[in-house]
């Protein structure tokens, strides 16, 4: 676990020191700045209540394809350069590393979310009575759930390739197809349709967490994705020693 | 310190190595030598911990190589092939991440130790990135020996540095060669000569020879190959080195050059520099060939492959 607390360190740093870090943010801050905005003035115009879901709903919208480009490297870069032979030649389990990583993925989000905080802040500070605090922190804890599950899919995509562009379109493709579901499954029905109905991220986002209610049914489905993708990844890692 | 068995590894259809046993000894240096290919890496990165053999096993640093891997890599340091290191990190970054991954206590100490071993400490401050290969090397090998280990593993240590850098390498070599069990691999026979005390020679995958590198050379010498070259076409010389005794063949290149092999055990040179200056031909250059590796791998791999025909 300390190993895995090491690689974590390192991997958020590194955050920093790469300008994917700050081409993430700068992108996430102008466009919800400008939802903000244009929300902030519709209702100061026409009278309605503060609504904080009018940046939080694009800002999910806008980590299905940032979340690809904060995890491709993870893995990838270093089963491309081989410096994984190193890490994993050090006392250091397969698993610790696969951890470690999403650690710092998960690190560097939760920095993101936090920032989105100025927004409600605002909202607060500039009506009466403010917002309801109970929901805004149920949003604010099923948004925290929902990026931690995708970022285990980013780790997941990065360990099957030792190239980054490969690892951010598969996992982009796998957020896509999780999210958009709902669209293809409407009219269909059973088993088969409840089960998938199941799995689509959107669904155990919005319709409870969004609305401030948080279920554990949504909370348990959120951290088994994190547990099965970090599992599945852990197991990628360690298919190298029977290939 | 390591000891191994039987060791086997298959890459699906492909076998990397097979029935690999060998052990070497604290104070040790043994020298894993072998073209490109023939399972050195592979070797290698079974003893370090990186993957497990398909079939086989052995101990290193006193723990099973298998069950205990963990055990084995805390105790054995690892330079890989071509030194994979982060480059975005600098050298002091890097290697005290490292030293944190493998819980050494105090740790800024023996980083900084460990940087001046390599002589790189002038460094500590440089990106990776921007290292040259020699350096990165360096950094490679700091970081081998950060945990003291017992036991060093070193794919191809020699590889990228110039001359000047690899007297100063081997000269490390040697030092901590005396007290831990060192294993290297290279493809270039006069480094392992002069460094190992003992070689074992790998061909596809097989142990072919294993010896010191004295009784090698004797063993794998053979007769010797030695160049005559006379100014002139060297007319009539043929015939007079074709009546000396105890050499095997004789040809001519071209004119004024000839290619004489003798049989093993006696240096044939001032005989046949006689013989030149005797009948008055002007000797311009008389050297013995000292057999390659390439060489000395087709004589190893010709014998079997003879065998397997019949």
């Amino acid at each position: 676990m300390r190993n895995a607390w090491t690689i974590a360190k390192r991997e958020f740093n590194m955050y920093f020191v790469s300008p994917v870090a700050y081409a993430v943010s700068f992108v996430l801050l102008v466009v919800l700045g400008l939802f903000f905005f244009g929300s902030f003035l519709g209702a100061a115009n026409f009278g309605g209540p503060p609504d904080p879901t009018a940046t939080i709903g694009p800002f999910v919208i806008i980590m299905l394809f940032s979340v690809p480009a904060v995890t491709m490297r993870l893995m990838a870069e270093e089963q491309r350069t081989g410096t994984i032979e190193l890490l994993l030649t050090a006392p250091v389990r397969d698993w610790e590393m696969v951890f470690g990583k999403w650690l710092a993925a998960f690190a560097f989000a939760a920095l993101l979310i936090l920032v989105t905080l100025v927004y409600p802040f605002i909202l607060s500070q500039y009506t009466t009575p403010g917002l309801d605090q109970g929901a805004l922190q149920g949003m604010y804890a099923g948004l925290f759930l929902m990026i931690a599950a995708m970022l285990a899919v980013g780790v997941f995509a990065s360990a099957l390739f030792a190239n980054q562009i490969a690892a951010f379109f598969l996992s982009m493709g796998i957020l896509v197809a999780l999210w958009i579901l709902g669209a293809v499954l409407q009219s269909a029905n059973g088993p088969m349709a409840d089960f998938l109905n199941y799995l689509i991220f959107s669904r155990h986002y919005y319709d409870n967490f969004l609305s401030g209610a948080a279920k554990l049914e949504d909370i348990v489905y959120f951290v088994s994705v994190v547990a099965l993708f970090l599992f599945l990844a852990t197991r990628i890692v360690e298919s190298r020693r029977w290939r | 310190m390591i000891q191994v068995e039987l060791l086997t590894k298959r890459y699906g259809e492909r076998t990397a190595i097979k029935d690999l046993t060998f052990h070497a000894n604290r104070g040790e240096i043994v020298g894993f030598l072998g073209l490109n290919g023939a399972g050195k890496t592979t070797t290698m990165r079974i003893l370090t911990g990186y993957m497990p053999p398909t079939a086989g096993g052995g101990r290193v640093a006193g723990f099973d190589l298998i069950a205990e891997s963990i055990e084995v890599r805390k105790r054995v340091g690892y330079l890989p092939e071509n030194v994979p290191l982060y480059p975005e990190m600098t050298v002091v970054q890097y290697l005290d991440f490292m030293a944190e991954l493998r819980r050494i206590p105090k740790r800024e100490d023996r980083v900084d130790e460990a940087m001046e071993t390599v002589h790189i400490e002038d460094r500590a401050e440089s990106f990776v990135g921007n290292l040259s290969k020699g350096l990165r090397q360096r950094v490679g090998l700091a970081q081998a020996l950060l945990h003291n280990p017992e036991v060093l593993i070193l794919d191809e240590p020699m590889d990228g540095l110039d001359p000047q850098q690899q007297i100063e390498v081997k000269k490390l070599f040697r030092e901590v060669g005396k007290e831990k069990t060192v294993m290297l691999s290279t493809h270039i026979l006069a480094h392992a000569q002069e460094l190992c005390d003992r070689i074992i020679i790998i061909n596809q995958g097989q142990i072919v020879a294993e010896d010191t590198p004295e009784r090698l050379n004797r063993q794998l010498a053979g007769g010797d190959r030695i160049h005559v070259m006379v100014d002139g076409d060297g007319t009539g010389l043929l015939d007079t080195l074709k009546a000396l005794p105890g050499l095997t063949r004789v040809r001519a290149v071209r004119d004024g050059e000839f290619e004489i092999e003798t049989t093993p055990g006696r240096d044939a040179r001032p005989e046949i520099a006689r013989a030149v200056v005797d009948g008055g031909w002007p000797l311009l250059e008389i050297h013995r060939e000292a057999l390659s590796l390439e060489k000395i791998f087709i004589e190893l791999t010709k014998d079997e492959s003879a065998e397997s025909r019949a």
